[in-house]
């Protein structure tokens, strides 16, 4: 047992660090402001060109094929420095690389990984939140593409998405779970309606609904066999479900550090309830670095993603809120009196963590049952 | 970066989960079992655990932080009534000073359970505690005396006092009250005298090995909890069935297994970071582990419902054992506070 870098990690440590001091481009934690999304395609731009993104993808399609650890290494060395997280892509990566033809992967896999096409995924509906296999967005053939009509929600960066990872019923005859494929849909034609979805802390550009009217995607853009589109969505949120994949121990960390530094300028100013706040979400953020690099060593022996990822999701949000309340307790009353207020931002948007990638009960359900056996 | 055991760690989990299980209290009833006590702690003697933090011979220990750990969790997931922690503990200082091994060895505490005590005088001035003794009652426990910046250790006469009997809270490991007036004793010996450094280290092994002890209590009482949900049956189902226990369950569940991961890195730290960084690691395991012990403990005892609140159930065997690994080496609140001051800045008055 052993949480030291071998050799090759420490050589790269060495490497990534002096480039982090020289370029890292001071964002905000989250996305507290609507410029956040802009400048952060340009941090993906920054890492990729340097060789630091996409570590652990194959090299054929802009990665590094480096072992998963090397992911883990690049989230602390953000989080050292305080640089924004990287990008999250790894769900729809494993989505495509796992479910998707080699054609698929050859089309899509560069563009994703290098940040020249961007990507949103559009799986809950109104009526199909939790209950995802209920969707009513429609993929009906018509010659070599597929007609799309539906109605997409909660879809993030879907005002700049080149493409859609889209869920649609292809087969409306079979049973629920059966019937769904998965398509590549592009995003920018005329059958497609994006409508902004403002968040609780009023940032307006994360969040979206998309409307399908008649949009087309040829047939040759599904992603999996027919009917596949099921076992694509599971694989996707298992990915979605796992804070390694995710890279939100550096966002985390560096939320944390902010909030060290303001009460370390003036320590008597805090109360001991905003302290130890302060020290807890310290205490979160930690176990979650040291949980992430428990479950990459795990996978060495091949442990497979399944039901685990529910745990690791919890964990998450824990550490997410948690984090969050800290930034609202320093904060204190300026986050009533000034609705701008940073920390008011990023506690707002930790509520979203229990939600988003599946509810919190929904993953407690998978682990009572699936992990626990109760039912 | 690698976190999996070796072949031989992973070995020793595999013994010391099942010696623990099949020697430790697996009813309250059994508490009781003086034969069965008497095998268990001849069984943990022979497995040579109580000398994994002896000398080598250069000074340093038989075994890492993290197999002290390994068995440390091994024996609270099964409550093991048979003294540990206590014991290994006290062969750390003693390797730290360079004094000898002694057998039975313990550490008296301060009242708060926080720190060694640090005695001045020819007779202690407070009332003190000894942690996890031994079985064989011990005649005397050690102390610390400043000298300097530095420390050298004392031996406290156990004999000589008028021992506090209190009843135990912990019905598994046995803590005995020193009456202030103990005459404090020269060791003979002493090669080297200890550093802070020396006593953050101790400092970092004690809050691992408590952490690991967490772990395994909450292991063992969810264990327990989740076989009784599936069991036990109410409106014709079993308990299990019903999402609202379900979920109690599940979050004691992620509350075990995070701070597994949490507690493992702070034994690895013990013997490979600094001091300051490895007590840091152990604070940070600690505040997580206790907070999360506390609620998984609680979750089982609601989950057994009206059986769960009385004696004959087991869950407050853990419990109870919870509360003494909680305090022993500081609880939650006291690592809060330490880690506060080291990232934090002091505040007159509040750290």
């Amino acid at each position: 047992m052993d949480f030291r870098d071998s050799p090759a990690e420490a050589e790269f440590r060495a490497r990534l660090r002096p480039w982090l001091a020289a370029n890292n481009p001071g964002l905000p934690s989250s996305s507290t402001d609507d410029e956040y999304w802009a400048r952060q395609a340009e941090w993906h731009t920054a890492l990729y060109d340097a060789g630091f993104f996409g570590l652990s993808w194959p090299t054929r399609y802009g990665g590094h094929d480096l072992p998963t650890v090397f992911d883990v290494i690049l989230d602390e060395e953000l989080a050292a420095a305080g640089a924004p997280p990287r990008p999250s892509l790894g769900y729809l990566v494993q989505g495509i690389s796992r479910h998707g033809s080699d054609a698929i992967k050859d089309r899509f896999l560069p563009g994703l990984i290098s940040g020249q096409e961007r990507w949103c995924q559009g799986f809950s509906e109104p009526d199909a939140g939790s209950d995802l296999a209920a969707l009513r967005t429609t993929g009906t053939i018509d010659g070599d593409e597929y007609v799309i009509n539906g109605h997409k929600i909660w879809t993030s960066y879907s005002d700049v998405a080149d493409w859609c990872f889209l869920l649609a019923r292809t087969e409306p005859d079979v049973a629920k779970h059966k019937g769904l494929s998965a398509f590549a849909v592009p995003m920018h034609q005329p059958g497609i309606e994006q409508r902004p979805l403002r968040m609780i802390n009023g940032i307006t550009t994360e969040f979206g609904q998309v409307l399908f009217d008649g949009a087309r995607v040829p047939a040759q853009n599904m992603i999996g066999a027919p009917g596949e589109g099921w076992r694509v969505a599971m694989t996707i949120v298992s990915h979605e479900r796992e804070p390694g994949e995710l890279g939100y121990v550096a966002r985390y960390a560096k939320t944390v550090k902010g909030l060290e530094k303001t009460v370390r300028a003036d320590p008597g100013a805090f109360s001991t309830e905003q302290r130890d706040a302060v020290a807890w979400a310290h205490v979160q953020v930690e176990m979650l670095r040291r949980h992430v690099c428990r479950r990459l060593s795990e996978r060495l022996d091949g442990v497979e993603h399944g039901p685990g990822g529910s745990i690791d999701k919890l964990l998450m949000t824990w550490v997410e809120q948690t984090v969050g309340a800290a930034a609202l307790a320093v904060s204190g009353s300026r986050s009533v009196l000034d609705a701008d207020d940073e920390p008011l931002k990023v506690y707002l948007y930790s509520r979203a963590q229990s939600v988003m990638g599946g509810t919190s009960q929904i993953q407690k359900n998978i682990i009572a049952t699936r992990i626990l056996k109760l039912g | 970066m690698d976190t999996r055991d070796t072949a031989e760690q992973a070995e020793l989990r595999r013994a010391a989960r099942q010696l623990a299980r099949e020697l430790g209290p697996s009813t309250v009833g059994a508490l009781d079992d003086a034969t069965r006590h008497a095998r268990l702690v001849a069984a943990v003697r022979d497995a040579g655990w109580l000398e994994l933090r002896d000398d080598t011979g250069d000074g340093s220990p038989l075994a890492s932080g993290v197999e002290a750990a390994i068995v440390a969790d091994a024996l609270g997931a099964s409550v093991a009534d048979a003294a540990y922690t206590g014991p290994l503990m006290a062969a750390d200082l003693l390797r730290r000073a360079g004094v000898e091994r002694a057998d039975h060895a313990v550490v008296a505490f301060s009242g708060a359970l926080v720190d060694a005590a640090v005695v001045d005088g020819a007779r202690t001035a407070e009332a003190i505690y000894a942690i996890d003794c031994s079985a064989e009652q011990p005649d005397s426990a050690y102390a610390i005396v400043a000298e300097g910046a530095e420390y050298r250790l004392a031996r406290l006469r156990l004999a000589d006092t008028s021992n506090g009997a209190a009843p135990q809270t912990d019905l598994t490991r046995t803590v005995r009250g020193i009456a202030p007036g103990a005459p404090v004793d020269d060791v003979p010996g002493q090669r080297r005298l200890l550093t802070t450094d020396d006593l953050a280290h101790w400092s970092a092994l004690g809050l691992a090995l408590t952490s690991a002890d967490l772990v395994g209590v909450m292991r063992g009482i969810l264990d327990v909890t989740v076989a009784y949900a599936a069991e036990r049956q109410q409106y014709g189902v079993a308990i299990g069935s019903f999402q609202a226990v379900q979920h109690l369950l599940a979050e004691a569940w992620c509350l075990m297994d995070g701070s597994q991961s949490i507690a493992l890195y702070a034994s690895w730290a013990v013997d490979t970071l600094e001091p300051d960084e490895a007590r840091a690691a152990g604070r940070v395991a600690k505040a997580y582990c206790a907070r999360a012990a506390r609620q998984v403990c609680e979750t089982a005892i609601q989950v057994h419902g009206g059986i769960g609140n009385t004696w004959e159930c087991i869950a407050h065997v853990y419990l109870r054992r919870a509360l003494l690994s909680s305090h022993w080496f500081g609880d939650d609140g006291d690592q809060l506070r330490g880690l506060q001051h080291e990232r934090l800045g002091a505040v007159d008055g509040l750290s």
